[in-house]
């Protein structure tokens, strides 16, 4: 036997997105499997195991089901990280709580909707269901910021995580502010340390970060008034990801 | 040989998504064959609506980290349908070199970290990295150039930024398009090289046929071995059907046994996917890339479905031959930047592409705002449920004296080989529009 962690990685509803970045790492990958012993990756490989000290895991929680399989996976790992947006704060996968369920399953399955293999119930990041220890922010994570922190976990360090908001990397970048072109930026909000990706691209920041924690919403407000925006469609922006996140009203 | 089988697979392993395979025999006698999806549905064409056309593809490219680029073509192409959108030569270019890069990174995934193992009898990877350090971390070169071009054009290698409706949020310079064709140059030997140590090991493949219809796109003005532009083709005639009839091609249905639709044209299911493509457009495919399906003994109206493998390793030749032709026309042209103009206004659009793994559909509605009404879409996974359980009931009285093991085995090789993404399927399953 190794003393190496045993970690595993499971997913539930998503796009598995996020575990694809951990196969991007390509060669480093290599050194990250040197370092630990992964004994489950259902994408990766055949072999599962039900003993490990760390599980990665991927996706919302929609079903009754996924709840109990989480519930056990909890109490199995010592350390438990939730990797990605839809794991963090729910991401994409909540606009679906933005309907009134009956009507969404209608819509897509028509007739059949009442079938009970299509039962679904309100999205929630994987952070509402059970207590997690790490928080891996972003659709998709960012490679670098996965092995920062996987580092840390392997070597009893805290992470450091930046609590300010994009704007802040993105003004470093001498970005020319998106507002000004028109874009609904999330910027002012959303947790930076994505290195201000989007907007670096020219394409506005959809929060898949998650909010900073206190979001200042007066900041929001301003940029409202200052660029004459419909509150209406800056929430809908603001639900892209993290509909029924924090309680953040842009109106008042 | 034990006459007795049961296989409750659940949850297969080394495909993106979740689905099961159940097969039960009796004294040689078979109960029951069944592929089972029951991946958590996700619902995107209820939750696309009242989102504005902007906002689209940056949430369907979340329907499959895999193919994100691919949706998010999709849905590009049936926003700038509906909404009457027309782009540049220029972008045109660059989105399909984009696209090839999605094909190549997904197919070097598939090939070498999903697939191969099953060729070397491996559970995965993993154990591989020491006995054949060389050739995995040949595919890892590979795979990682592919991932940089994704990023080049894309912003990032998953769920891109740059590309809008109507254009690109920003494009690159002339001279990093030189050298992510150097790049590309170099890979081409790194692929022969793949496409040799699969060869090795292709003994290994089953050699199990069944006659099948196959239905891709297809680009014949001017004509090109295409993933990007075409009407919907299939093997069993020769009409071509423009996307927005694209329901009569698809003809989609639920099933009990399963949370993604399935779907049949003129017979009961059909197969998508670079068997598909290559049965349909094989004779426009590169010359090295056809000595390459040779070398496998792959030829045009090949049905064995556990050789989509080899049609990858087939298209990566013609992808990376492709796209440094593709690259010199750009070049030679020379880029400019160009603004981004929409006029919104209503309709209704659909768009087609191949994602790796087969057609790619997506239609929506707008009002006169470009906020979205409805949203449909067909996805290559769901396409080919049906067909994969066909070949499940042809497949397994022909090896069940092979014992329990090997029948598990090779199902499992056989779902693999169709290189599913059934957390896709399972997300999009529209059947009819209810209002
Ligand atoms: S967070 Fe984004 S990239 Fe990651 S699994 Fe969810 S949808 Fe995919
Ligand atoms: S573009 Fe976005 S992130 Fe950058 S400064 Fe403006 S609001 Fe902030
Ligand atoms: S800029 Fe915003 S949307 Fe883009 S990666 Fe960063 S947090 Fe996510």
């Amino acid at each position: 036997m190794s003393n190496k962690p045993r970690v595993a990685v499971f997913d539930f509803a998503c796009c598995e997105g996020c575990q694809l970045q951990i196969v991007n790492l390509e060669e480093e990958i290599l050194d990250l499997i040197g370092a630990v012993d992964v004994v489950e990756w259902r994408e990766a490989m055949s072999e599962q195991s039900s003993n490990y000290d760390v599980a990665i895991i991927e996706g919302s929680i929609t079903r009754p089901e996924d709840e109990e399989r989480l519930w056990l996976i909890r109490s199995r790992a010592k350390v438990l990280i939730a990797l990605g947006a839809c794991a963090t704060i729910g991401g994409i996968n909540k606009l679906k709580n933005n309907f009134d369920l009956r009507d969404v399953k209608k819509w897509v399955y028509g007739k059949d909707a009442e079938k009970p293999h299509l039962n679904t119930e309100l999205t929630r990041s994987v952070a509402q269901v059970v207590k997690v220890d790490y928080l891996i922010h972003g659709c998709p994570i960012d490679r670098k910021e996965f092995t920062y922190i996987m580092r840390c976990i392997l070597t009893g360090k805290k992470p450091e995580i930046p609590e300010w908001p994009v704007c802040v990397e993105c003004k470093l970048k001498d970005n020319r502010c998106l507002w000004e072109t028109g874009q609904t930026c999330l910027g002012p909000i959303i947790r930076a340390g994505c290195g201000a990706r989007c907007p670096s691209s020219g394409f506005r920041c959809f929060g898949c970060r998650g909010y900073v924690n206190n979001p200042n919403i007066n900041a929001a407000k301003d940029v409202i008034e200052r660029y004459g925006l419909d509150v209406e469609v800056l929430k809908r922006k603001m639900n892209l990801f993290g509909s029924g996140n924090t309680q953040v009203t842009a109106n008042g | 040989m034990d006459k007795n089988i049961k296989i409750d697979v659940h949850y297969i392993t080394r495909v993106e998504g979740h689905g099961n395979i159940k097969v039960s025999a009796t004294d040689g006698k078979i109960q029951e064959i069944s592929w089972i999806v029951p991946e958590a549905p996700r619902f995107f064409e209820a939750m696309v609506r009242g989102h504005s056309y902007e906002d689209i593809q940056t949430i369907v490219s979340r329907i499959c980290g895999i193919c994100s680029i691919s949706h998010s073509f999709t849905a590009i192409k049936a926003v700038e349908n509906a909404l009457n959108i027309e782009v540049s030569k220029q972008t045109d270019m660059l989105r399909q070199l984009l696209h090839y890069s999605e094909q190549f990174q997904s197919h070097t995934l598939h090939i070498g970290y999903l697939a191969a193992p099953d060729f070397f009898g491996a559970p995965s990877v993993v154990p591989l990295v020491p006995k054949a350090t060389d050739a995995v971390k040949t595919i890892i070169r590979a795979h990682r150039v592919a991932n940089e071009w994704s990023d080049l054009l894309g912003g990032r290698t998953t769920h891109p930024i740059t590309i809008i409706p109507g254009g690109f949020t920003t494009i690159p310079t002339e001279k990093q398009l030189r050298t992510l064709q150097d790049t590309i140059r170099n890979t081409q030997k790194d692929i022969n090289t793949i496409a040799e140590v699969v060869l090795s090991v292709a003994k290994n493949i089953p050699n199990f046929e069944r006659d099948t219809e196959y239905v891709s796109i297809k680009q014949t003005n001017p004509p090109e071995y295409t993933f990007y532009h075409g009407d919907i083709a299939s093997t069993d005639d020769g009409k071509l059907v423009p996307v927005k009839n694209w329901h009569k091609v698809t003809n989609e249905y639920v099933v009990d046994q399963s949370t993604a639709k399935w779907t049949k044209w003129h017979r009961d299911s059909f197969m998508v996917g670079a068997l598909a493509r290559f049965n349909n457009n094989y004779d426009l495919l590169t010359d090295n890339a056809k000595k390459t399906a040779q070398q496998f003994g792959l030829k045009k109206g090949c049905c064995n479905p556990y050789m989509n493998t080899i049609a990858q390793v087939v298209e990566c030749v013609h992808i990376c031959e492709a796209a440094i032709g593709l690259i010199d026309k750009i070049l030679t042209k020379g880029l400019v930047s160009e603004k981004v103009k929409v006029k919104v206004r209503s309709g209704k659009g659909a768009g087609v592409t191949e994602a790796p793994r087969g057609m790619l559909i997506h239609e929506y509605e707008f009002d006169k705002n470009g906020k979205c009404l409805a949203a449909d879409m067909c996805i290559p996974t769901n396409c080919n449920h049906a067909n994969i359980q066909k070949d499940m009931e042809k497949l397994v009285p022909e090896i069940i004296g092979e014992g329990q093991d090997a029948v598990r085995q090779k199902l499992e090789m056989l779902v693999r080989a169709y290189d599913p993404c059934i957390s896709c399927s399972t997300h999009l399953l529209n059947v009819e529009f209810v209002r």
